[in-house]
């Protein structure tokens, strides 16, 4: 039997369609439009001003705060103007827009293909540098890399955890990444090892990957300390509790963090970039993305520069669909609705789907069958269900008691669901107002 | 290009499955049994199916379109199942008018006074069964014997479910080994060549649609098993300590619908538990209440009735018995 994690969780249709297609690079874009905010926790600040020329890797805004991230400049060429721009989400947010010339990069990167093994940094050299590269967890959750790396004091992490699973149907940039550049992984591993003191790492992929779990398990064999575990593929299994119990067989408590049971959790997307930014000297700037959808022409992974927009891949991969009724930055389970394509792709674009009207479209609500189907899928042991009344009825206090706060929002409750009704909808609503009462009491 | 472009919260896709999946489904299930009615009973079996499924549809849309004047829900294929399931509790030589009442009562009574499909507390096949269990104690009890296909329909041959051959016998005194000698092999039992009601004869049948539903995850293993399990352990421990009073697991698996109740009745999603756990407890209290009924009860059968009562305290385990939380401590 193949390891997964202990409870709920679902199956929908793997749809891997660009698995086959090696990574292509991008073409670098005429303008760059680079948001201050492309992780989790305070905007950097914008330290360049309309005029600046920069060059490829310089900091063009500086983190602010514990959690935040740097931002570098992804071209080079001439800073056109700072300003509010629509994201993927639809809000306006500070971007820094630059005009490309060219491809000046700054002199101390390195370019060459050489695998450097030897690691030379201290581990607080390691930390401080991740955390210069503005690197972010590339999963899409982008939560600061560097904040996780600091283990908090009185607590020990035992083992690395790196979630390679790729749980998400249609998305495929993990699994080319882990096929092409398998070795440069592995230091990376080694980097994120040496930073968290442990002697253990398990990289975690889901058995749909059967090349990944075979290429990597062989690489790793040069690595002490490292070891793939194959799992069951079983959505939301890049959860990061989901993957320590299927990895650790340790279950996170309730409002606890992974380093409590000693764990620490990065995306195999992320041990590249480390690897990256210790050995070559590399910020964060570019990343591989899926571009994928059933009628898209050429369903593909990308390497993109952050600031791209998104129309560039689209047209890349044979230009969008005529029946596309939804972009989704992300997967189809947890990623975002774009409102257009012509935002920019950022450090957490890991894929673009673009579905077609038939396959996204929802259907009318009816009435609870109780059939307990989304009790059973729920891999936090939740009742969906009956937070959905709850929050409905907007009774907040039975809200808490019923752990609506431990929904980590997979949507497996509203996939499974045959009366199609909406309760991750729901279950959000009731999860901010909870949130807040949360807050407001300390 | 496409400009309009839907903007939705995740997920943006969707499993596929449906409630009239689901309920297709649990009917494609009851298939076999209901062609091997068929086959036992012959004409009666199909006047009574046929009088249940249109009267089950006919209160449906009638209550639904006039009394309450909301859209019909006949689509849903849930009064399907109640009519099938009605059928499958009565005996093959079942007066039609009585038969209609019993699906007044259940649709309108057991289903829609408490609001339709997703509300109603009991199974409404089992309301309609047992009321007119109660109303009709004759007609009710008077079973065809299972002899291949037969054209005749209120004047079939009758005989006693094995249940109730054991029950009024041991209240005569008879021994229970005399008595367990003139029932039909245990063979004949599970394939359903006995008297008693069209659903619960053929427990080869039962099983088969037990599996078709479980392969297809219209439902899951715990209720039907742990209805199951707890029969074959309480009535092993009965049977091992007064080998002459009481009868062994076999017997009681194989007569009075257990297999049809647990498989079918139990499974019904709208009166049964949300949790697993929740579902345990459920079937465990099923299986103790229905040996319990049968074998110091009024009724030889019992499970119709235990599962109502189960089907009573299913909110209270609702509210009670929660999932095991990711993360909780285990005890
Ligand atoms: S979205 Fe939340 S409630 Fe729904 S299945 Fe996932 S964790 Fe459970
Ligand atoms: S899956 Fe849908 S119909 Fe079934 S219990 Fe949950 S909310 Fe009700």
């Amino acid at each position: 039997m193949l390891k997964t994690f202990s409870i709920g969780g679902i199956h929908p249709e793997e749809n891997k369609l660009s698995a086959q297609s090696a990574i292509q690079e991008l073409p670098i874009p005429k303008i760059a439009t680079i948001p201050i905010a492309q992780h989790i926790g305070a905007p950097a600040k914008a330290i360049v001003k309309k005029g600046d020329e920069v060059k490829v890797g310089q900091v063009i805004a500086q983190s602010s705060g514990f959690v935040s991230a740097n931002i570098h400049s992804s071209v080079s060429g001439t800073v056109f103007k700072v300003d509010d721009v629509m994201d993927a989400t639809g809000f306006r947010r500070t971007s820094i827009i630059i005009k490309v010339d060219g491809d000046e990069w700054l002199e101390h990167i390195d370019r060459s293909e050489d695998l450097v093994t030897e690691i030379t940094q201290t581990k607080e050299e390691i930390i401080k540098r991740v955390g210069d590269a503005g690197i972010v967890g590339l999963g899409g959750a982008t939560f600061p890399a560097h904040v996780k790396l600091s283990v908090p004091p009185g607590k020990t992490a035992e083992v690395l955890v790196i979630n390679a699973v790729e749980c998400e149907p249609y998305l495929t940039s993990d699994h080319r990444v882990m096929l092409e550049k398998a070795d440069e992984i592995m230091v990376g591993i080694e980097i994120l090892m040496k930073a968290l003191e442990v002697k253990k790492a398990i990289i975690g992929i889901e058995n749909n990957k059967p090349d990944a779990i075979a290429h990597m398990t062989q690489v790793a064999t040069k690595y002490s300390g490292i070891e793939v575990c194959p799992l069951k593929t079983q959505y939301p299994q890049g959860g990061e509790k989901q993957l320590i119990s299927a990895t650790m067989k340790r279950e996170v408590p309730s409002g606890a963090l992974p380093i409590e049971v000693g764990a620490v959790v990065q995306n195999v997307g992320t041990a590249f970039a480390v690897y990256e930014a210790i050995q070559k000297n590399k910020p964060l700037f570019e990343r591989v993305a899926t571009i994928t959808g059933k009628s898209l022409k050429n369903p593909s992974n990308w390497k993109f520069r952050v600031g791209t927009p998104v129309s560039d891949i689209i047209e890349a991969a044979g230009g969008l669909p005529e029946d596309t009724a939804k972009i989704v930055g992300g997967g189809p389970m947890m990623g975002k609705a774009l409102v257009s394509v012509d935002v920019p792709l950022t450090k957490g674009s890991s894929g673009l789907l673009l579905l077609a009207e038939e396959e996204t479209a929802r259907k009318a609500t009816k009435a609870c069958i109780r059939c307990g189907k989304c009790v059973s899928v729920c891999p936090m042991g939740l009742e969906p269900y009956l937070l959905m009344v709850l929050a409905d009825k907007k009774e907040y206090e039975r809200l808490e008691n019923d752990a609506v706060m431990d929904c980590i929002e997979c949507g497996s409750c509203s996939f499974t669901c045959p009366a199609t009704r909406p309760l991750l909808d729901y279950i959000r609503l009731g999860k901010g107002k909870v949130g807040q009462i949360m807050r407001a009491r300390k | 290009m496409n400009t309009k472009v839907l903007v939705a919260p995740s997920p943006h896709i969707h499993s596929g499955d449906s409630i009239q999946k689901n309920m297709y489904g649990v009917v494609f299930a009851m298939l076999p049994a209901l062609l091997l009615s068929f086959y036992y009973f012959g004409l009666g079996s199909i006047i009574v199916t046929l009088t249940a499924v249109a009267s089950c549809y006919f209160f449906e849309f009638l209550i639904q379109k006039y009394l309450l004047k909301v859209e019909p829900t006949i689509k849903d294929g849930s009064a399907l199942i109640t009519g099938i399931l009605l059928a499958f509790n009565m005996p093959a030589n079942l007066p039609i008018w009585i038969i209609i009442i019993g699906a007044l009562v259940a649709i309108g009574i057991g289903k829609l006074t408490f609001g339709g499909l997703g509300n109603n507390v009991f199974n409404p096949a089992l309301v309609g069964r047992v009321f007119l269990l109660i109303s009709f104690p004759v007609q009710m009890t008077s079973w065809p014997k299972a002899l291949g296909f037969q054209t005749s329909y209120l004047d079939a041959e009758t005989g006693a479910t094995p249940l109730a051959i054991i029950k009024e016998g041991l209240n005569k005194g008879d021994s229970l080994t005399d008595l367990m000698a003139q029932l039909p092999s245990n063979m004949d039992m599970f394939l359903g060549n006995m008297g008693g009601s069209l659903g619960e004869v053929a427990g080869a049948a039962l099983v088969l649609g037990l599996l078709y539903m479980l392969v297809k995850k219209i439902i899951t293993w715990h209720i039907p098993v742990s209805i199951i399990g707890t029969v074959v352990v309480f009535s092993g421990i009965l049977n091992m300590a007064s080998p002459e009073a009481y009868a062994g697991p076999a017997f009681h698996i194989l007569t009075g619908g257990l297999l049809l109740g647990a498989i079918f009745m139990a499974t019904d999603y709208v009166t049964s538990p949300m949790s697993n756990k929740g579902m345990l407890i459920y079937g465990i209290g099923i299986g103790i209440l229905s040996v319990v009924i049968r074998v110091f009860g009024a009724y030889p059968e019992g499970v119709s009735f235990a599962i109502l009562i189960m089907n009573a305290f299913v909110p209270l385990i609702n509210v009670y018995v929660k999932p095991k939380r990711f993360g909780e401590k285990r005890k």
